[in-house]
């Protein structure tokens, strides 16, 4: 589904990514992990289509399209969602509207007619059950006063309203109490199908005893300095990242 | 609690203005009065060059032809113009072989400043340009800054030494021609320091130039020139004082300031001139142009001031930001109380690519004075990537002074993000009660919170003037609050 | 800000032609009016040779040139003719799909050929000003030239001495309309005219109305209008007024609105200004007793080289009281915006809440934001704010939308309509709300924003 290879990057011309490779495919969960700084959110933006990190080398094939070329928007009507780690509050736009402008722009790209105004509200009514997100919320402007819970919840309804392919989840779960990141991760799985995809982007092993990740990368100084199973994650929840830190600068200086 | 309050403001303001004295220095004067053979007669006693007299009297000449500006927030009553000494000297007890030796009253009124002109008394670190009246009395340092390359002197002396220097930037940033002050300043200025950083000279120490208006019935008109050259740094300071008297005085300055490509310019202003009596009768009158044009890349000038003193002050440090990628800054405090008012504020004008500026502005008022905060942001078309954040605070310590905020914003670029804040308020009375409940007095805890207000801009002074300008507000406002 | 202060040398120049028309025609723009009114005209036409038509020097016309329309030779000053009356009313406005009690006025004159006046429920009357002071002569005494009084702006007194018609609204204590009444004020001619009108609302205690006034242009001509309305509102009432601007890039719109408010009373404007080649609109809220609380908004969408300027000034008097401004503007092409708002709060106003905020975006570098949120603060128990922005829109909020599908196109679209709909969601009449709404939608994409009904071309 998604194929990076030596991905480099950089911003304001200091180079975050330094040569990501990685493969996801359908129906693999991903995680990647890592400390502070290591270039996760960075990674995830550049693959959501944000233009502000300048790609040096390397090239992103999805569904066999190359993914740099096309704008944000195509990207998200190809099926590529990005769950923000801090989602933006738009004042004066409310959650109904901005919900239906993007669903029908989704439709309309696949070839179909746009929702009546009673499906579209239907639409919103179950997905909104399924992530068990207040109803008041879809009557007020996209993420204007939401609490960090809220926020975050109103990500994973989104991407039950478009449906994605391969989601990008960048730090749902930070800034979440254990009963808000049980509903987040509940309706990630309620979303899984056999042919999505998830990249899920954390600090803690913690969400990943909810959605449980086939594979595990650790990125450091902007490469993946580790890939297992979902052991990893439990290694580093025990051991915590510094000897993946020493492990990586080792080898930069056996190089 | 109120009438608490209203106590202690009264305990407080009855203090007095400690830098109040007079001292009776032998004092050469030329008649009151302004025209052009004045303007000669002060250009003659200066021997002064034939191009620098020209200069005044066409700065005279266009003087005559304005009026003074009504457009600030202030009460100013009339000024005759003919019923000032436009030239005060003091005099030289006797002449001795050795020119460099000071008056030893003189040197004693600036000890009692806590100004010693002694290099060795004088804090470490710190060069100062002594000014009286309208002489430079003693410029400290000026061999060991020679050695860096460094020019500091009077004005006075840099027009004879470094003519070129002198001609070539004066009236660069403030032409004669800039309002009624600068007009009247270029006509009739007296001395003031001069200062020249060359390429790639970081300032060993701090500079400085003290005023001291001591004479009655005197104006007093300096005008500084500041260079700093490609890649160089200089902090410069600026304090100021005056005798206790029931007549206003006149006070009408230039700064210039140019800084080349690269190059930091902080300048810092503590100006506590006297503010008049508790009546409102006498203190200076404080109408000043300072400005600084960031002519270089990435050039960056910084003023900031604590403005407690004089009757009334009419002043708006500003920077044309006119080098790609340069900073403009200003941080103010400014303390009125009594009967004191003051309109000042900035103006900052982004004319290159990317250039920045920020302004943080306090106006405390107290007693029964007026405070305005007035400052434009002016973004020319050219200026892409433009970058303002502005807050203006004011504070109001009692319910018969006033406070207030004129920002002007002109945007003609549309990559440009300017963002104005202000806020007025008093002291909380929680706040208060808050400090009272831990055993703190109301009278500290306004100081505590006057001073914690304050903070951010005081936090901008060099160290030893930030200790002098925390004391200095707590003089000036100690306790009043309504 | 150092600046030379220049005495404008055509200063008298351009004012005197004015003058010239107010001793010409003296008899002719008296002759409707009661003689109340026309009491006001010799001190207006005197304090207006005092005072001149605002230049560039006067600080609140900074940034405003009014010379292209004061300048200009118009051919009529006065009372249009009854047959262009008939045609007007054949008029319908989109925005009369509100359940509205409707008056069409034609160049701000009130038909001739209607009811002059008429009542409504609840014994709230509505009709001509001229008509109007025959019944209701010692109300008219009472307020009228009484909330303009002292004002330093010349073109008001100009249109106390020159103006000769306009609407007259009186709501009783304890009146509550629920319909609004809405004024659609439409300018046509077959010439250039400059025309000045004159409102008067009195709004009496514990009463409710809101007035809805939509401007409009029908024909190509120049066109200079000159308005002030005087509000009282009494205390404990409610009164909101929205003003929808939809005039073409050949017309100067210039209203003063004077709201003078009782205790405990309560009052919005809501200036929306769609379309129009010079406007300016001067709001003046005066807070005349303890706990009364104000609102003022303000929307501006400008392109090509439209001017919109925005004046506010909220005068605390009272203790106790609360205002709160809000304007923003979206400015494209070559078009420039004013703001200049000011609080103040007077000595012995204590306890006042007082905030403002102005936030402006520009689309091109040929388009200019020109503002001046002002304090001015003369007690101490206050909390004022205020603060002004001009930016851009902003790009992590572009960004969001894309990523969610939404095309760059769209998303900005969406983000100017969000920006602007924070000014329309105060509306409280939910169908104008809506209207609104879908009208800033239509303007934004660059569609006129005439109305849908309509056959004039005002764009």
């Amino acid at each position: 589904m998604l194929t990076i290879n030596n991905l480099k990057a950089a911003i304001n011309g200091k180079v975050i990514l330094k040569g990501i490779s990685l493969e996801v495919k359908a129906g693999e969960i991903h995680a990647l992990m890592g400390p502070n700084g290591s270039g996760k959110s960075t990674l995830a933006a550049i693959l959501a289509g944000r233009e502000f990190a300048e790609v040096l080398e390397g090239t992103v094939t999805y569904m066999g399209k190359n993914l740099l070329e096309m704008p944000a928007e195509e990207r998200s009507r190809e099926g590529i969602f990005l769950g923000f780690q801090y989602p933006i509050e738009i004042p004066g736009v409310s959650m109904v509207n901005f919900m239906k402008s993007a669903v029908n722009e989704h439709r309309k790209y696949k070839g179909l007619e746009p929702l009546s105004a009673s499906d579209f509200l239907k639409l919103m009514r179950e997905k909104k059950e399924l992530v068990e997100i207040d109803s008041k919320l879809a009557n007020r402007s996209v993420n204007e006063g939401f609490s960090g819970g809220e926020k975050k919840k109103n990500e994973i309804f989104q991407m039950a309203m478009l449906e994605p392919k391969l989601a990008i989840l960048d730090e749902t779960d930070s800034g979440l109490d254990i009963d808000a990141l049980r509903i987040v991760a509940n309706g990630v799985n309620k979303l899984r199908r056999p042919d999505t995809s998830a990249i899920v982007i954390t600090h803690y092993q913690r969400l990943l005893d909810y959605i449980i990740p086939d594979v595990v990368h650790v990125l450091y100084d902007g490469r993946i300095v580790k890939t297992a199973g979902r052991e990893l994650a439990i290694e580093l929840e025990e051991k915590g990242y510094d000897w993946i830190k020493r492990d990586a600068e080792k080898n930069n200086s056996d190089e | 609690m109120e009438k608490e309050q209203n106590r202690i403001l009264n305990d407080v303001t009855s203090g007095e203005y400690k830098y109040g004295f007079y001292s009776d220095i032998e004092t050469e004067k030329i008649p009151k009065g302004l025209s052009e053979d004045v303007i000669r007669l002060i250009s003659a006693k200066k021997e002064e060059p034939e191009w620098l007299l020209e200069f005044r009297l066409k700065a005279f000449r266009y003087w005559q032809t304005m009026k003074m500006p009504l457009w600030a927030n202030l009460k100013i009553p009339e000024i005759d113009y003919q019923d000032i000494i436009y030239y005060a000297a003091p005099k030289p007890k006797k002449i001795t072989g050795n020119i460099e030796e000071i008056d030893p009253d003189l040197k004693k009124t600036f000890d009692k400043l806590g100004i010693p002109l002694d290099e060795q008394q004088h804090l470490a670190g710190i060069a100062v340009d002594a000014i009286m009246d309208s002489v430079s009395v003693k410029t400290t340092f000026r061999e060991t800054l020679a050695e860096s390359g460094i020019i500091f002197c009077s004005f006075s002396d840099a027009v004879k030494e470094y003519p070129d220097l002198v001609r070539r930037y004066m009236g660069s940033v403030v032409p004669y021609t800039d309002n009624f002050f600068a007009a009247l300043n270029s006509a009739v200025f007296s001395d003031g320091s001069f200062c020249y950083i060359p390429k790639g000279v970081r300032c060993p120490m701090e500079l400085s130039t003290y005023f001291r208006i001591n004479a009655a019935n005197t104006g007093q008109f300096e005008r500084t020139l500041l260079i700093a050259d490609e890649e160089s740094y200089v902090s410069y300071l600026e304090g100021c004082t005056a005798p206790m008297r029931d007549e206003n005085q006149l006070h009408a300055a230039i700064v210039e300031i140019i800084a080349e490509n690269h190059a930091e310019v902080k300048y810092s202003t503590v100006q506590n001139w006297y503010p008049g009596d508790k009546e409102g009768k006498g203190g200076i009158f404080n109408f000043v142009t300072k400005r600084g044009l960031c002519r270089g890349e990435n050039s960056k000038i910084s003023w900031t001031q604590v403005e407690t003193g004089s009757a009334i002050t009419w002043k708006y440090p500003s920077c044309i930001l006119q080098g790609d990628n340069s900073t403009g800054e200003f941080y103010s405090v400014a303390v009125t109380n009594n009967h004191q008012q003051a309109d000042t504020g900035t103006k900052m004008v982004h004319i290159g690519k990317n250039t920045k500026s920020t302004i943080v502005s306090k106006g405390i008022s107290a007693g029964f004075s007026q405070n305005s905060y007035r400052g434009l942001v002016k973004v020319l078309k050219k200026a892409s990537g433009a970058r303002n954040f502005s807050q203006c605070d004011s504070l109001l310590l009692g319910d018969k002074c006033g406070a207030h905020t004129f920002p002007y914003l002109e945007v003609d670029n549309h990559t440009a993000i300017v963002e104005h804040e202000a806020t007025t308020s008093k002291i909380g009375e929680d706040q208060i009660f808050y400090c009272n409940q831990r055993g703190i007095s109301t009278e500290d805890a306004i100081g505590l919170i006057v001073n914690g207000y304050a903070k951010e801009v005081i936090n901008k002074l060099p160290m030893e003037f930030a200790v002098e300008a925390q004391k200095l507000l707590q003089i000036s406002l100690e306790g009043s609050v309504g | 800000m150092p600046k030379k202060i220049t005495v404008m040398s055509n200063h008298s120049e351009r004012s005197d032609k004015y003058i010239d028309i107010y001793r010409e025609n003296i008899e002719r723009i008296s002759f409707s009016s009661s003689p109340y009114i026309n009491s006001f005209r010799e001190k207006a036409i005197a304090e207006f040779i005092k005072l001149g038509i605002p230049a560039k020097n006067n600080e609140s016309y900074r940034y405003t040139n009014l010379d292209p329309f004061f300048k200009h030779e118009f051919k009529n000053y006065f009372m249009p003719g009854k047959q262009d009356f008939i045609r007007a009313e054949k008029f319908r406005c989109d925005v009369t799909d509100l359940d509205a009690h409707g008056i069409v006025l034609l160049n701000g004159f009130y038909p001739t050929i209607n009811d002059k006046i008429r009542q409504l429920p609840g014994g709230v009357w509505i009709g001509s000003l001229n008509e109007a002071s025959k019944i209701f002569d010692s109300h008219i005494e009472k307020h009228y030239g009484k909330y303009v009084n002292g004002n330093s702006d010349g073109l008001v007194h100009l249109n106390t001495a020159l103006a000769s018609g306009g609407v007259f609204i009186y709501v009783p204590a304890g009146a509550v309309l629920k319909k609004p009444v809405q004024i659609i004020n439409l300018v046509e001619s077959d010439e250039d005219i400059f025309n000045q009108h004159r409102n008067l609302v009195i709004v009496e205690k514990n009463a409710d109305i809101t007035l809805i006034i939509c401007d409009h242009t029908l024909s190509p001509q120049k066109f200079l209008t000159n308005a002030v309305t005087e509000i009282y509102v009494g205390e404990n009432s409610h009164f909101d007024i929205i003003r929808v601007q939809n005039e073409h890039n050949n017309a100067a719109k210039i209203t003063h609105t004077f709201i003078h408010q009782e205790q405990n009373s309560h009052a919005s404007s809501n200036n929306i200004t769609l379309h129009g080649g010079l406007v300016r609109n001067s709001t003046h809220h005066y807070l005349g007793g303890e706990g009364a609380e104000c609102f003022s908004y303000g929307l501006y969408l400008a392109d090509k080289f439209q001017h919109v300027d925005n004046f506010v000034n909220v005068n605390h008097a009272y203790p106790n009281c609360t205002s709160n401004q809000l304007f923003k503007g979206v400015l494209d092409d070559m078009s420039t915006g004013v703001f200049n708002g000011r609080i103040y709060v007077n000595k012995g106003a204590q306890g006042t809440s007082a905030y403002q905020k102005n936030n402006n975006i520009l689309l091109t570098d040929d388009a200019k934001m020109y503002t001046k949120p002002q304090l001015e603060i003369y007690a101490d128990d206050v909390k004022c704010s205020h603060g002004a922005t001009v930016g851009q829109l902003d790009n992590n909020a572009l960004f969001y939308l894309q990523s969610r599908g939404i095309s760059k196109h769209e998303a900005r679209l969406m983000l100017m309509y969000g920006f602007a709909h924070e000014v329309i969601q105060n509306i409280r009449v939910e169908p104008l709300r809506e209207r609104m709404d879908n009208l800033v939608m239509q303007r934004l994409k660059g569609e006129l924003s005439r109305c849908a009904s309509c056959m004039v071309k005002c764009g």
